[in-house]
């Protein structure tokens, strides 16, 4: 790749990140947070996002984020309070240089309004409207600088003498210039001849190494125009004595003298200067050391305790490879200890014992493994915001973001996926959860609603949760809606939380005029069917007047599973622990026919679907008689509640789960597989699957509870 | 002439384009992320001929890390040159105060950080 | 060990060639990657006859084709003396069950006949065509066709199965 091309990616990447910084700080100023750190921390991310797009030459990117970085800089000085209404410009400012940042991305830039929010800025920034075509000019003002060299080569040089006379100053020398190399630099444009002019050295004895004695009377002849010297002593100019001078063709030396224009001569310049240093002689190396070593020391020492963790970048398919190989491991591992255990060794023994450290050790050594794969919900959280902005704008109400727990780890793939749902899930709750401002003040509540976004790990799985403190699910109208689509019978008699779950039905929408904000053909169904499809689950807890809350249950990984392994006959099939409500031994009479292709199971006088794995799947061997084998309840998303006939639990234990759709193809029913401990593969079942099975099978029909429990 | 030179900026963008456009010329390019890393790098790295530094860091700035290289007995006849934009002649004023050598101006031609560094480099 | 002479020209192919139901066959050898002994396999549910099932190749989860029961001459009656040839095309792995593999051929192109006509039928569209060495015919399978049509398959075959 060409390297600005491959520069160019890292940019983009880079600028993810600074927006990602940058919005936390704009939103930490919005609450009144934001101390000057992280205020800094914002300006550095425009600094940094307008400096690498200048290189690129986004010019409608560099316009913009100056003005914006010059208004920053300005509340960082303290010379503008960041008052409600600035912030409130900020974050627009912030959404924009996003969209300009993509804009630049897809090579697009020309569709960007950025007029208004520009206007206010200048506004704080104390410009003038007027100045806006100064300030465009301003924010690439490098162009015409570097061009102004090309023009000065290409106009023709003169043959001149110059005499300069460069008398340095210590603080020449303070900051790391070096005569030698001006002169070096100087030679490069013409001949030169050169005079020390050591007319101020002291005495060895008195002769102070920081101090400056030595002075140059430099004569330079060539085709060489004022400005090139100038520019030799650019980085010294401030440092020195300078006098460069035309001399009259041929007219030698002598120049120094008359030139500096009131400025004093040799014996003065020399006074003043050495005074103070020669007080400083004695703890030369110290005395400049000392006040500057305090302030390192203040801004190094909480710099440790705050360095960020350092990261390496790894492609996604060797950290894949790695949980792979782990869970081979872990596999290899419980099939020595079958084999030493058949070999007749204990596991008190010492090759026991061996074994179990073993096992731990690569239990550990899994668990570290998969954590890499894990990245905090804040690359997705922290979009919020902004959508949460554009909904309070769009719907004219107030609302209030509240985000916690956003440096939980998930797994990446469940953050690659999550993005949407959540944003629908927010939708909603600002749409339709939400009150109207007049609504929430008639009714007593803060004209603000708030909309709270939060993740944590609870018992071995991630919980994100949405809540809004809106009207909660209006339940009678739920209720209609769904009559009206036909979703329920008349008659059905459905408790709240079925009620509220109707909302998950495919074809349900509460919103009588389908709505800008969350009319855009994917229902809370489609949200369903991602976070399962995450082998996750969803659950509304819905108060009237109160507000709603979305609590979605995912797993840490998805490449393990916590499974129930289950024995039909010559088989062995995994099920996913989470789809298992509970598991009995049905008599006979607990088993009843329904039409010709189905058993219902009686449990506790709730009549569910009794599915045979072995007769589904065609498994030999496998249990036929009624009132035999073990019936396994489960509740799926999909199907609602129906029973798994198999002929023995074996188990529960934590499955790898491997795809293999790569070398095969999907199989209804069956979600991936296994390697279990001896060795042999075996099949994780897809619950939703079989049951979709078994209703082909059927010709369609299913028996009505499998229908009505799926609310 | 090939020299050893330390860049300090906190902008991977712009570490890069540094990297490139030194390491083309045959310079050895040593990296750091911000004035504390650089102060790290700079300890470790025994000789660096020239630094190259961004201003605006996070942990420890430009200025602070401009400070401590020209307090240290051992590094303060580094030359160093301050990354600055036009735009920024305060900030430029004060990276001088502060001890740097000289500067290069935003967004930097390869050609004119070459020749920066030539002119500050023994 | 010709497959490693230098002085064979690139341009000439090699093929590992296995036996099954007393027929010989071929696959290209860059398509093979491994020879394994038999192992009993998980079956999968509403498969094909010819899908034997999957087994644990070092952690890839491997399905296992039955060439004998493909090319419709009925399922092998497994023993240790099989083999499953495990072969690679693009990213998909998958085992061919034959009873022996016997040989390294390098056939010259014009040893290679496409398949005659009359012998075409809906399952032999993975013939590549048909080789003959030592006076002995020898018909090559095009591994890329045989996975190809594996990840086909429509459900209607699988309910038929």
């Amino acid at each position: 790749m060409d390297p600005m091309e491959s520069i160019k990616q890292t940019y983009f990447q880079e600028c993810d990140e600074l927006l990602v910084a940058m919005e936390e700080g704009l939103i930490a100023m919005e609450s009144g947070e934001a101390d000057d750190e992280i205020i800094n921390a914002v300006f550095r991310a425009v600094h940094s996002i307008k400096g690498g797009g200048g290189a690129f030459g986004f010019e409608n990117l560099v316009a913009f984020a100056h003005i914006f970085e010059t208004v920053l800089d300005l509340i960082r000085s303290g010379q503008l309070a960041p008052e409600p209404d600035v912030v409130k410009c900020l974050l627009r400012a912030g959404d924009l240089i996003s969209d300009h940042v993509g804009a630049a991305r897809s090579g697009d830039t020309s569709g960007i309004d950025d007029g208004d929010v520009k206007e206010e800025l200048r506004g704080f920034a104390g410009e003038s409207g007027d100045e806006g075509g100064e300030e465009d000019f301003e924010g690439l003002d490098f162009a015409p600088m570097q061009f102004a060299f090309g023009e000065e080569e290409a106009a023709p040089k003169l043959p001149s003498v110059w005499h300069i006379r460069f008398v340095p100053h210590a603080s020449l020398y303070a900051k790391a210039n070096e005569p030698y190399l001006i002169l070096r630099e100087l030679a490069c444009l013409g001949d030169i001849s050169v005079e020390a002019d050591l007319s101020r050295l002291p005495a060895l004895c008195s002769l102070d190494a920081e101090e400056a004695y030595i002075a140059w009377n430099i004569e330079l002849r060539g085709e060489v125009e004022r400005p090139a010297i100038e520019e030799a002593f650019e980085f010294a100019a401030e440092d020195c004595d300078l006098t460069i001078e035309q001399a009259e063709q041929d007219l030698p030396d002598l120049p120094g003298l008359p030139d500096p224009p009131g400025l004093p001569d040799l014996p003065e310049l020399g006074q003043p200067e050495p005074l103070p240093d020669l007080q400083a002689e004695p703890v030369k190396a110290e005395a400049p050391a000392d006040a500057p070593v305090e302030t390192r020391k203040e801004a190094a020492a909480p710099a440790v305790k705050e360095a960020a963790p350092q990261t390496i970048r790894v492609d996604l398919d060797k950290v894949d490879r790695l949980v792979n190989l782990a869970g081979e491991l872990v596999i290899t591992q419980a099939m020595l200890a079958q084999s030493v255990q058949d070999a007749g060794f204990g596991a008190t023994s010492r090759l026991g014992n061996g074994l179990l450290e073993f096992e731990h050790l690569l239990r550990e050594l899994q668990e570290s493994v998969m954590a890499i794969r894990t990245q905090p919900v804040k690359s997705v959280f922290q979009r919020m915001p902004r959508l949460v902005r554009e909904l309070a704008a769009q719907t004219g109400k107030q609302v209030r973001l509240l985000v916690e727990g956003e440096t939980t780890e998930v797994d990446k793939t469940v953050i690659d996926r999550i993005g949407e749902p959540l944003t629908h899930m927010i939708r909603n709750a600002i749409d339709h959860g939400l009150e109207s401002t007049e609504d929430r003040i008639a009714n007593g509540k803060p004209a603000e609603g708030t909309v709270k976004l939060s993740a944590e790990h609870r018992g071995g799985r991630i919980v994100i949760e949405i809540a809004d403190d809106g009207a909660g699910i209006n339940r009678a109208r739920v209720r209609e809606k769904a009559l009206e689509k036909g979703l329920i019978s008349p008659t059905a008699t459905l408790a709240d939380e079925e009620i509220d779950n109707l909302i998950f039905m495919p074809g349900f929408s509460t919103a009588s005029t389908v709505s800008n904000i969350s009319g855009r053909g994917v229902g809370m169904d489609v949200v369903r069917r991602s976070i399962v499809e995450l082998g996750g689950r969803i659950v509304i807890v819905s108060t009237p007047g109160k507000g709603s809350r979305f609590v979605l249950t995912l797993p840490l990984t998805l490449a393990v599973l916590e499974g129930m392994v289950v024995a039909v006959g010559d088989q062995t099939y995994v099920l996913p622990l989470s789809n298992v409500v509970e598991s009995m031994k049905p008599s006979a009479s607990e088993i009843e026919a329904y039409g010709r292709e189905w058993e219902l199971l009686n449990v506790r006088n709730t009549y569910v679907p009794l599915i045979s794995i072995g007769k589904l799947l065609g498994v030999e061997g496998a249990t036929k008689g009624v009132g035999q084998g073990v019936a396994v309840l489960i509740e799926s998303e999909g199907t609602g509640r129906f029973a798994l006939l198999v002929d023995a639990i074996l188990g529960q234990r934590q499955v790898v789960i491997k795809s293999f759709e790569n070398n095969y193809r999907h199989i209804e029913g069956i979600a991936a597989a296994t390697i279990l401990g001896d060795g042999r593969v075996a099949l994780i079942l897809d619950v939703d699957g079989l049951a979709g099975l078994c209703r082909d099978r059927s010709g369609g029909a299913m028996p009505a509870e499998l229908q009505a429990t799926g609310s | 002439m090939s020299k050893v030179v330390l860049t300090v900026d906190d902008s991977r963008t712009i570490r890069e384009m540094l990297r490139a456009a030194l390491s083309d010329a045959g310079h050895t390019v040593l990296q750091a992320e911000d004035g504390v890393h650089g102060t790290e790098v700079l300890a470790d790295a025994g000789n660096v001929d020239v630094i190259i530094t961004d201003i605006n860091m996070p942990r420890m700035d430009g200025y602070g890390f401009i400070d401590h290289v020209r307090s240290s007995e051992l590094h303060r006849a580094i030359p160093i040159l301050v990354l600055t934009t036009e735009s920024e002649p305060a900030k430029k004023q004060r990276a001088r105060d502060a001890g740097a050598t000289g500067w290069i101006v935003k967004p930097f031609d390869p050609a004119k950080l070459l020749a920066a560094v030539r002119r500050v480099a023994p | 060990m010709d497959h490693l002479d230098p002085n064979v020209a690139e341009s000439r192919r090699q093929f590992i060639t296995f036996c099954t139901n007393g027929q010989e066959f071929a696959a290209d050898i860059m398509t093979i990657r491994e020879i394994r002994g038999w192992t009993p396999t998980t079956p999968l549910p509403n498969a094909p006859g010819y899908v034997r099932g999957v087994i644990n190749l070092r952690g890839v989860v491997l399905p296992v084709i039955d060439l004998r029961a493909r090319l419709g001459h009925g399922m092998t009656e497994t023993n240790a003396k099989h083999v499953i040839v495990v072969v690679r095309v693009v990213d998909s792995v998958i085992g061919l069950l034959v009873d022996a593999v016997s040989d390294i051929i390098t056939p010259e192109a014009s040893d290679i006949q496409p398949t005659p006509d009359l012998a075409r039928d809906a399952d032999s569209i993975f013939v590549e065509g048909i080789a003959v060495v030592d006076e002995k015919m020898v018909t090559i399978l095009s591994m890329r066709h045989l996975v190809d049509s594996l990840r086909e398959h429509t459900t209607v075959e699988a309910a038929v199965a």
